[in-house]
């Protein structure tokens, strides 16, 4: 592995020390919580900044609404719950009040993907990306590691003038990405070369991507991997040199596999140069609970199931090319 | 914006807004005429007598604002708005057309001076409401936030979330109007979900309850300032209004909601204006 783990750390702490960061240098940064806020990581700006901290209780779609207002007055509102209450049940606001006025409004989603773990089902966020993405305006970061998304917060509150739902998850994952690394929203980070296929992933995915990468070089097979932190606006450039270079994808996200980045992937692949692709992700099922681990790896979102998917994929390109 | 206090001249104002709704919606062939009827006196006072902004400068930073969060009355705002100035009445007739900035409902993305905001899905406007006044009272503005609701929209769960919120974040900066009609466009408020006790609810929610006569511009001035000034609570105005209000025939009848007047109804329904 090219990369080191520097200590397994949960990207939601990275969210909360991006808001600090982005507090410190900005007045406007206002925080919203919807009461689990030590869960999704805005405590650490309400401690911080406590004349700029307002809680509303468990009342996501009121939330969604005042950070409109709040926008519509010059701030820079930041509501962040867990992805599953905020992208959908707040969803209509998030249309109207938010990305039809075109605000810059951040709304963090926490608990993304299946490595909820035990707490199940109605908790693990699979649906967010799909319902975000589709929103005009939108832009939609799903950041790899702890770090990234510190740096990812700074870069949607300073750089975005107009939506972002950024997600983010629960359990600790390693952290690898460089603290100085020059994180560009809607830039795609090659993580390794290779030329006869690529791994496009995000989220906690893309370390399990590295592994697979790493298994799939053992067996002779240059895999290159692509860590699309951002799925909105989409880099097109990059999905495209990938699929005319390695000629076969995987996608890797833990998401739905239907209107998820897997999708945006496969929208333009095939409007720009069709390569075959192999897509993990969850199956139009719900989770369970669980350990992370065993979720990922029954819900077939593990570097063993990219890793197959792979050898899969490797073989479609075989019989496409002998056609 | 130079305040009218002379309360003929505003009624005068009130007709020609109803007028406006009336000729606006008739152009466009669609619309929703009884609820922009029967709000044409809210608005005539709101902007001619007590919001503080200046349709010169309709970006002003320390305006008032008013957040119109049922958002298919937009003809009797856009109405209102043109008569104060902010755009030619000529562009009335543009209403719900092809590229028009008159959209069906409001959409600030096109451009018309004065729209503080895109709104049409019901239940999302207090919310804001709540998000603006936070702001005024973070920058320690005077600022007034004014809100206007259809009776029929309190029935959406996220109304009672910002109202909860209001009174939590002491925002007396708010001033609530609910446009009370009695009717949605079921039918009667009471057979298709009951209201009542409004002023109860609201008072329960921590909220300062005044009640008054929507089609009287007198006390609608004189509640919308003791609204304004009352501190330490939000305040809601439940302003008993009739749909259709101006045009006798239709007066009450739910369904003109969201009905436009044919050539021959507007011609009638403009003389039955004449002698209101």
């Amino acid at each position: 592995m090219i990369y080191k783990n520097r200590g397994d750390k949960p990207t939601k702490t990275g969210f909360g020390e991006g808001l600090v960061d982005a507090g410190f240098d900005n007045k406007n940064v206002i925080a919203l919580g919807a009461d689990i806020t030590s869960s999704v990581g805005v405590n650490l700006f309400a401690e911080k900044f406590s004349k700029r901290f307002f809680s509303l209780g468990i009342a996501e779609q009121n939330c969604v609404g005042v950070a409109a207002g709040l926008a519509l007055s010059g701030k820079i509102p930041v509501f962040s719950t867990y992805g599953v209450f905020a992208a959908l049940r707040a969803a209509d606001q998030i249309r109207i009040s938010v990305c039809y006025n075109n605000l810059h409004v951040l709304i963090g989603g926490a608990h993304a993907g299946i490595s909820v773990g035990p707490d199940g089902a109605t908790h693990q966020a699979l649906e967010d990306i799909a319902v975000m993405r589709v929103m005009p305006n939108m832009t939609v970061i799903s950041p790899c590691d702890a770090t990234q998304t510190r740096i990812a917060v700074k870069a949607a509150i300073e750089k975005v003038n107009g939506p972002v739902y950024l997600r983010f998850g629960r359990n600790a994952v390693p952290d690898f990405t460089a603290t100085d690394q020059k994180f560009k929203i809607g830039k795609a980070d090659v993580l390794q070369d290779g030329d006869d296929m690529s791994i496009i992933a995000t989220g906690h995915l893309v370390w399990e991507a590295l592994k697979a990468a790493e298994k799939l070089w053992k067996i002779g097979v240059g895999a290159r991997v692509i860590n699309l932190h951002t799925i909105k606006p989409i880099d097109k450039n990059e999905i495209i040199k990938a699929a005319r270079e390695t000629g076969a994808i995987v996608t890797a996200e833990e998401h739905q596999i239907a209107g998820g980045m897997g999708s945006a992937v496969a929208e333009v692949v095939s409007e720009n140069h069709h390569v075959p692709i192999e897509f993990i992700g969850m199956k139009d099922s719900f989770g369970e609970s669980g350990q992370p681990e065993e979720l990922l790896k029954k819900y077939g979102m593990s570097s063993e199931a990219i890793f197959e998917a792979a050898k899969r994929v490797l073989k479609k390109k075989r019989i496409s090319t002998l056609i | 914006m130079k305040q009218i206090d002379n309360i003929e001249e505003l009624r005068k104002i009130s007709k020609e807004i109803r007028k406006d709704v009336l000729t606006s919606i008739n152009a466009a062939g669609s619309g929703h005429t009884g609820g922009s009827l029967g709000l044409a006196d809210v608005f005539t006072v709101l902007y001619f007598n007590v919001l503080n902004h200046d349709p010169e400068n309709p970006n002003w930073a320390d305006r008032d604002r008013l957040v119109l969060s049922i958002g298919h009355v937009a003809p009797v705002h856009y109405a209102t708005l043109a008569r104060a100035g902010y755009f030619p009445l000529k562009e009335l007739k543009t209403l719900r057309k092809l590229g028009s900035r008159l959209q069906g409902h409001p959409g600030k993305d096109h451009g018309l001076p004065g729209l503080e905001l895109s709104s049409g899905s019901l239940g999302q406007g207090l919310s804001i409401a709540v998000g603006m006044a936070l702001s005024a009272k973070i920058d320690k503005k005077d600022r007034q936030i004014f809100s206007i609701h259809g009776d029929g929209e309190l029935q959406e769960g996220s109304i009672w979330e910002a109202a909860m919120s209001a009174s939590h974040h002491k925002l007396d900066n708010i001033t609530a109007i609910i446009d009370r009609n009695h009717v949605q466009i079921d039918g009667k408020t009471t057979d298709v979900m009951k209201l009542e006790s409004l002023s109860d609810k609201w008072k329960s929610f921590g909220w300062n309850v005044i009640n008054c006569n929507g089609h009287d511009h007198n006390d609608l001035i004189n509640v919308l300032n003791e609204a304004k000034n009352y501190k330490g609570k939000p305040s809601v105005i439940i302003a008993e209004t009739i749909m259709g209000k101006g045009v006798k025939s239709i007066e009450n009848n739910h369904t003109w909601h969201g009905k436009a007047p044919s050539d021959e109804e507007l011609e009638n329904f403009v003389l039955q204006l004449e002698i209101y």
